[in-house]
């Protein structure tokens, strides 16, 4: 054995014995549910004891973050040591400590764009779950056309005066900041003119409204900002560049989006999924239909770990994560529709519970970027189709 | 589990073939087959022999090259963006592979002529109309020391000028797989014209005298052999469907570029650009199995069945679609016998049926995952 290999033994089996003695065994249990994982805030309800217990001790290790530098709050850990982390983890069905969007979107934008002084200030609270982030994207103007962002911001000599409405923030009735996109210069073009900005939700002027939605939950939000103010230093990038910043985030957003399309129902097999309805697969054509998707799915996933393979081998994946985003999010709602259609009348119950998640996989294909343009982005930049 | 990233040896395997392809077996090279009312070149197969792909998968102690079945379907690939017409998968593959499960004197003997392009071979499997190996009813009757067999094969691919046929036999307690040249007195052959442009014989066995010696593996247990040789075809075969709808995505795809109407080209309507994508991606998710597929074959054949289907089942899929958005995107001309497209779609067809459809590989998936 190399010496290289030697070492990730050694991490491997210190690791091991940290988890043995360290995660509760309440904590041992995956469950994918979105509450069963601490989201992490100000207004975070821990659970049990447990919850926080387990999140306090993998804030002392660097694990709610592992591939994070450890003076931003997170274990250094190498790619390597990372898929280490996860198969330990994985091992004893441990559920992850903390998880948000200020760990998924916000942090590796800060890591690639901020300032030494902004990742200082900002990176450690998300490690440690202290501050829940949001993301302010869309507007009910811009939706698929995302740069076309009217919430206006403007220079107030020594500080900035925003005005406008953001629209699909996630939980941001629950978020203690808020990451934007805001227009800081209306005469460049569209996408020239964009600043990426971090504002406070406790900022006076800001407020926001739970949207419902078809499955009866309240993820998304509208969130309003009437004359809000607040410090120059909090821009991310430069003034009027905030859409590479966007676009960044965006791919990190793509990937996580899709890597959740094709492990639904636990990834369990679509068959047995649908074996345990009352019905069962008796029906031919539903039959004939589940095992179209069935044979899909076990595609979609190859594809996703023959791209992990490939960066993994410094070949580059180019635009693959619109392409995994795309193929993920139709065929999610694909085993849905057959998960309600195995289901029959037993699954229309609302306490049944299949069908708030049929509803909510309708969403999979809008949010962070809809198929079709998914579907552009792929015509244009792969295929070379003019436009 | 070997990375699911293609190799740099694939990487010029495929550039050495290509290479290769584009100059000897072009898809007009196959029209010129057609128009000269042939249906295969022998010289080419010579050629490919000498380049060592008629022994891909034969022991280098047999004059092989023994690059495994990835490699094969890298090759099978290439093959399929041309429609290059050979008996690589009936032969190098299939044959190639059933004959490896026998290691005695007489296979390793059958495994040089199969490397050096000498013989070519014929699988006689099919009975009807859709593939089902298990129902076999050709009957190989005991007779003395030896084998009678009386019944008829169809759908013989290349049967009409191959050497050999492995054929399949119902005896006894099970099934029995037969190496037979195909000149034995009591076997007639009918070639058929098939929409492609190769030929299925029509093959009838009346009363056909065969002794141990011909049988590969153990009587009364053909599947030992044969399994392992079907999957490999199988996998092959699908590798080739997938070069085939890169190549009819290729020409598509060049074609919304340059075709104008309405002053602009045709790929700048967002109708046409979505389907192209969509194909785009799908072409991508069935690479992914095929890759899959090569990589079970030559780690875990034992336990390779479910990723082989997969990659059938998938490129069936993909190819049609190809073929069928190919010959829409191109309008009229797409439908004319002077374009390219058709040839496509013909091969599309038959690759789709031979070696078990889609429904046939859905359900082994289907059983395998609990259905």
């Amino acid at each position: 054995m190399t010496e290289d290999a030697d070492q990730l033994e050694v991490f491997r089996s210190e690791l091991r014995d940290w988890l043995e003695q360290n995660c509760p065994a309440s904590m041992r249990d995956s469950g994918n549910d979105e509450g069963s994982i601490c989201w992490g805030g100000k207004n975070w309800d821990f659970t049990s004891d447990d919850q926080r217990t387990w999140l306090q001790r993998c804030v002392t290790k660097g694990y709610t973050v592992p591939t994070w530098p450890v003076e931003y709050g997170g274990a250094g850990l190498s790619r390597v040591q990372e898929k280490v982390f996860h198969e330990e983890m994985a091992a004893i069905d441990a559920r992850y400590p903390l998880q948000s969007f200020g760990i998924w979107m916000l942090g590796p934008a800060l890591l690639h764009f901020g300032t030494h002084e902004q990742k200082l200030h900002y990176l450690p609270p998300i490690a440690r779950g202290e501050v829940r982030w949001c993301q302010g994207y869309s507007e009910p103007g811009a939706g698929s056309d995302l740069a076309n962002v009217q919430t206006k911001c403007e220079d107030n000599g020594d500080h900035w005066l925003v005005n406008g409405q953001k629209i699909w923030t996630s939980y941001a009735n629950k978020a203690d900041w808020i990451f934007a996109l805001v227009r800081t210069d209306k005469d460049a073009p569209k996408h020239k003119g964009i600043s990426f900005v971090l504002i406070d939700m406790e900022t006076p002027g800001v407020s926001t409204r739970p949207i419902q939605l078809i499955s009866g939950v309240s993820p998304f939000c509208e969130t309003f900002f009437d004359d809000v103010s607040f410090p120059k230093e909090q821009v991310v990038g430069e003034i009027n560049r905030g859409w590479d910043v966007a676009k960044y985030l965006l791919t990190h957003e793509r990937e996580m989006i899709s890597a959740g399309g094709g492990s639904m129902g636990g990834g369990r097999a679509l068959g047995a999924v649908l074996a345990d309805s009352e019905t069962g697969l008796c029906d031919p054509i539903l039959r004939g239909d589940a095992m179209r998707a069935e044979v899909d799915t076990l595609a979609v996933e190859l594809t996703l770990e023959r791209y992990k393979d490939q960066s993994e081998s410094g070949q580059g994946t180019g635009d693959a994560s619109a392409m995994l985003k795309y193929m993920g999010t139709e065929l999610n709602k694909r085993r849905l529709e057959l998960v309600m259609a195995a289901g029959g009348a037993e699954a229309l119950e609302w306490d049944d519970g299949r069908a708030p998640n049929w509803l909510r996989t309708k969403a999979n294909s809008i949010e962070g970027g809809t198929s079709e343009v998914m579907l552009s982005i792929l015509s244009k930049r792969v295929l070379g189709l003019p436009g | 589990m070997a990375k699911l990233v293609t190799t740099e040896e694939e990487v010029m395997l495929a550039d050495a073939a290509r290479g290769f392809l584009d100059d000897a077996a072009p898809v007009s090279h196959l029209r010129g087959l057609r128009d000269a009312g042939q249906t295969h070149d022998a010289a080419l197969w010579k050629s490919m022999a000498e380049m060592g792909w008629a022994g891909i998968l034969v022991p280098e102690d047999a004059g092989g090259s023994d690059m495994g079945h990835a490699a094969a379907g890298v090759l099978a690939g290439e093959m399929g963006k041309t429609l290059v017409s050979s008996p690589f998968i009936a032969t190098a593959v299939i044959a190639a592979t059933a004959l490896r499960q026998a290691s005695d004197t007489r296979a390793t003997e059958a495994l040089r002529q199969i490397a050096s392009g000498d013989v070519t071979y014929a699988l006689a499997v099919d009975e009807s109309a859709k593939f089902n190996p298990e129902a076999t009813q050709l009957e190989a009757r005991r007779e003395g020391n030896g084998f009678r067999l009386s019944g008829e094969k169809r759908f013989v691919v290349d049967g009409g000028n191959a050497d050999r046929m492995l054929v399949l036999a119902r005896t006894n307690d099970g099934l029995t797989l037969f190496d037979l040249p195909t000149d034995r007195p009591g076997i007639t052959r009918e070639a058929k014209a098939m929409i492609d442009n190769r030929n299925a014989a029509l093959v009838n066995f009346d009363n056909v005298e065969a002794n141990g010696e011909d049988v590969l593996g153990e009587v009364d247990d053909a599947m030992r052999v044969l399994k392992p040789a079907l999957e490999a075809g199988q996998a092959a075969l699908a590798a080739e469907m997938a070069g085939l709808a890169a190549g009819a995505f290729g020409m598509t795809l060049e074609y919304l570029k340059e075709r104008k109407q309405f002053g602009i080209p045709i790929g700048a309507f967002q109708a046409l650009q979505h389907r192209a994508a969509h194909l785009w991606c799908e072409c991508e998710v069935t690479a992914s199995a095929i890759l899959n597929a090569g990589r079970a074959l030559d780690q875990d054949p034992e336990n390779a069945s479910m990723a082989v289907s997969l990659a059938k089942a998938r490129a069936t899929e993909t190819a049609q679609l190809a073929v069928q958005e190919g010959v829409q995107m191109h309008g009229g001309i797409g439908m004319t016998d002077a374009f390219d497209m058709g040839f496509y779609m013909k091969r599309a067809r038959v690759a789709t049926e031979w070696l078990g459809d889609y429904g046939y590989h859905a359900n082994i998936i289907a059983q395998a995952r609990g259905f």
